[in-house]
């Protein structure tokens, strides 16, 4: 097999390579996460203290908007989609990604999308002041000339996603090696297949909203716009109708990841491999009927409340037969402790957590206290962070020696893990507590009674901020010298990617299909 | 392998008309969302112009009426109802008059929003004249008195013994100017 690659700056533009492709995601992806957290830290600063200390009310607006939308579209979905790049022709057996030249647009767009987004902070008027969720009329009436920029920006990131899933889901159809039958799957590819189908359905969703927006802003339109007859609720339910199942689309892939490193280093088969499966399309689902739980307080009937209350709940059935199988897969294992195990273990611990809060934000009577409150922040910090954030760094570092034939540090990689699993619960526990007592979101300034709690959290921020450049630091030092990593450098490891192929994984992968048993 | 690239087009054109499916539906989102709150009430918007035959007048009850009204920023117009409330028999036609003067140096066309709460009453509040029916342009200082009618259905449910009728009023001049030709108004 050759293992020729080219080489220079033009490697980069014109690559078709899936590993190439995704690196490339990967990178893109640690710089959004470096800057969406450099935002981050300039909330925490702000918040560190009652009273305005350092950026204006309108900056900080600002910022949140920036940090959601950046962590959001920049920093997690790229991050999946490197994953997917790197691993699943990996873990199918074939050459490449089915349509390796789309591959190469999807991740282009997607600079040019995030420069156009991120250069509306600089103009007049600034950036999206309006929160990630853009609602009307904040977005449409109210809303900075900017907004265009961000319209756009959406729109291109958005075909970015969905060419993405496209390359998913054919390259899983139709590249398997023969005896690669759809329930032999690595995990890993059975929660991003799905992933990819939650993508191509919601994304042109979100497509539509901002096209609506677009029209209301210029063209006279009224969707949104009640003294045209339109209605700002609509506005909500669209939206939602795209952000619920989006945020699986973050989370899902980050399930497969653990499912393949907690067998991995428990010595065992993961436990109930075709529940995880079902479970994974179950949550899919039943993601598309629940989204008015994000608006419980906008004056739904009785009846709708129930509904979306129930069907929420209902989630937490597939959640928990996850869960139960994670623990499972533990269970009698010979255990290690390296750190992707260290990051998985951390996942399941801190993203049931946000489970558990998540059931409770989803009962309608009580939402009422805790809607728009400190609570939801830190809900969906705990299933971003040790979600979303936990699982992409367990598989960085779980894959890393598969990928370059180098093995990481693993007394810096425990440092960072360590680091991170204290400040992650540092910044975002106390944040319960404040929104319990009613310490609303999006705010740069708060009542005294809040000080102690956001204190905490940003000591606990700036810490965690600081901890990831350990990630840098790590994958860096392997690169340039680290030690030659074993052929298979995790003795638990299963799959085609560790049995059927040398280390460092050669340029082009499968070029014969390997042997499935 | 061109077997192989013909499997793969054949795939992403189906796949492709989910995407461009999922981005009708989005716009199709909007006429669905009206037609299912039309049917169960549930938004709070009443109807268009409703007939008053043959209705059943039930005396026995009398059900409570409170209009609220709200004046969008930008809308520098007076605009109140001459009652805040009154008690009705379920059945009977009731007449209420609205009162707006242009307090501006501008001619301003003005467009009210109704809303009823609890939603579920909208289904019953039917108006046979409203003002909200279309737009009003009103000369700088100009004012006036507009009739509003309505009945509220003999069949609205028992527990429901008093509803609020809100109006918003949004100054819709610059829109109408801009897109003449369009009717900007609704029900």
């Amino acid at each position: 097999m050759s293992d020729h690659h080219p080489t220079g700056i033009t490697r980069w533009f014109y690559t078709t390579n899936h590993k190439d492709i995704g690196t490339m995601y990967l990178w893109f992806s640690f710089i959004m996460f470096l800057i969406g957290g450099a935002m981050a830290m300039i909330i925490r600063a702000e918040l560190y203290q009652p009273g305005l200390q350092f950026v204006e009310p309108a900056f900080f607006n600002q910022m949140t908007t920036m940090h959601g939308l950046i962590m959001v579209f920049g920093a997690v979905m790229p991050s999946m989609v490197g994953l997917a790049n790197w691993l699943i022709p990996m873990q199918i057996g074939a050459p490449d990604m089915a349509l390796p030249r789309m591959n190469n647009w999807s991740f282009w767009i997607l600079p040019f999308a995030f420069t156009l987004l991120l250069s509306s902070l600089f103009m007049e008027g600034g950036g999206p002041n309006f929160g990630w969720t853009f609602y009307a009329p904040l977005s449409t009436t109210y809303a900075p000339p900017s907004t265009d920029f961000f319209i756009l920006g959406v729109h291109m990131m958005g075909i970015s996603s969905i060419m993405g899933a496209i390359n998913v889901i054919v390259t899983v159809f139709n590249m398997r090696a023969p005896g690669m039958t759809l329930m032999k799957m690595p995990l890993f590819v059975w929660t991003w297949l799905i992933t990819a189908f939650l993508l191509i359905m919601v994304m042109p969703v979100l497509a539509g909203l901002v096209t609506m927006m677009l029209t209301d802003r210029h063209f006279g339109t009224a969707f949104f716009d009640a003294a045209g007859g339109g209605d700002p609720v609509m506005f909500q339910h669209i939206f939602w109708f795209f952000g619920h199942p989006e945020v699986y689309i973050m989370v899902l892939p980050a399930f497969g990841v653990v499912s393949e490193i907690i067998p991995a280093f428990s010595r065992k088969k993961l436990f109930g491999y075709s529940s995880m499966v079902y479970a994974t399309a179950s949550i899919a689902l039943l993601s598309f009927i629940v989204w008015a739980h994000h608006m419980f307080a906008v004056g739904m009937p009785v009846a709708g409340e129930l509904f979306f209350m129930i069907a929420t709940m209902l989630i937490a059935v597939p959640t928990g037969v996850k869960v139960f199988n994670w623990v499972a897969t533990m269970w009698q294992g010979s255990l290690t402790f390296e750190t992707p195990m260290l990051f998985s273990i951390a996942f399941v611990i801190l993203f049931t957590i946000g489970g558990f809060s998540g059931v409770m934000l989803a009962m309608a009577p009580v939402d009422f206290q805790y809607h728009d409150t400190y609570f939801v922040v830190a809900h969906f910090h705990y299933v971003l962070f040790p979600g979303a954030i936990f699982g992409t760094t367990a598989a960085v570092y779980y894959w890393f020696p598969k990928w370059t034939g180098k093995m990481y540090n693993e007394a810096v990689g425990k440092t960072h893990f360590w680091l991170s699993m204290i400040f992650v619960n540092l910044t975002f526990f106390p944040m319960h507590f404040s929104g319990l007592a009613g310490m609303p979101r999006r705010i740069p300034d708060y009542n005294m009674m809040f000080a102690d709690f956001n204190m905490w959290a940003s000591i606990g921020a700036f810490g965690l901020g600081f901890t990831q450049l350990f990630f840098f630091v790590t994958i860096i030092m392997a690169i340039r010298g680290g030690k030659k990593a074993e052929e298979k450098q995790w003795d638990g490891a299963t799959g085609l990617e560790w049995d059927a192929m040398t280390t460092p994984a050669p340029y082009h992968s499968f070029s014969t299909p390997p042997k499935v048993d | 392998m061109t077997e192989q690239a013909q499997e793969n087009k054949k795939l992403i054109k189906r796949l492709l008309a989910i995407v461009g499916g999922m981005f009708i539906f989005a716009f199709a989102l909007i006429p669905l969302y009206n037609v299912f709150c039309d049917i169960t009430g549930i938004n709070g918007k009443t109807g268009g112009q409703a007939l008053y035959q043959n209705v059943d007048i039930d005396k026995s009850r009398v059900v409570t009426v409170e209009f609220l009204i709200n004046i969008n920023r930008g809308m520098p117009w007076k605009f109140e109802s001459q009652v805040k409330m009154i008690d009705v028999h379920p059945g009977e036609l009731n007449e209420v008059i609205f009162y707006a003067k242009n307090n501006s140096k501008f001619d301003i066309v003005g467009q009210s929003v109704p809303s009823v709460a609890p939603g579920e009453a909208a289904l019953y509040l039917n108006k046979t004249e409203c003002f909200c029916f279309d737009q009003q342009k009103l000369m700088a200082g100009e004012d006036i008195e507009m009739p509003m009618k309505f009945y509220i259905d003999a069949d609205i449910p028992e527990d429901i013994t008093r509803l609020t009728l809100s109006y918003q009023l949004f100054n819709i001049t610059d829109s109408v100017n801009a897109n003449n030709s369009a009717s900007v108004a609704t029900k």
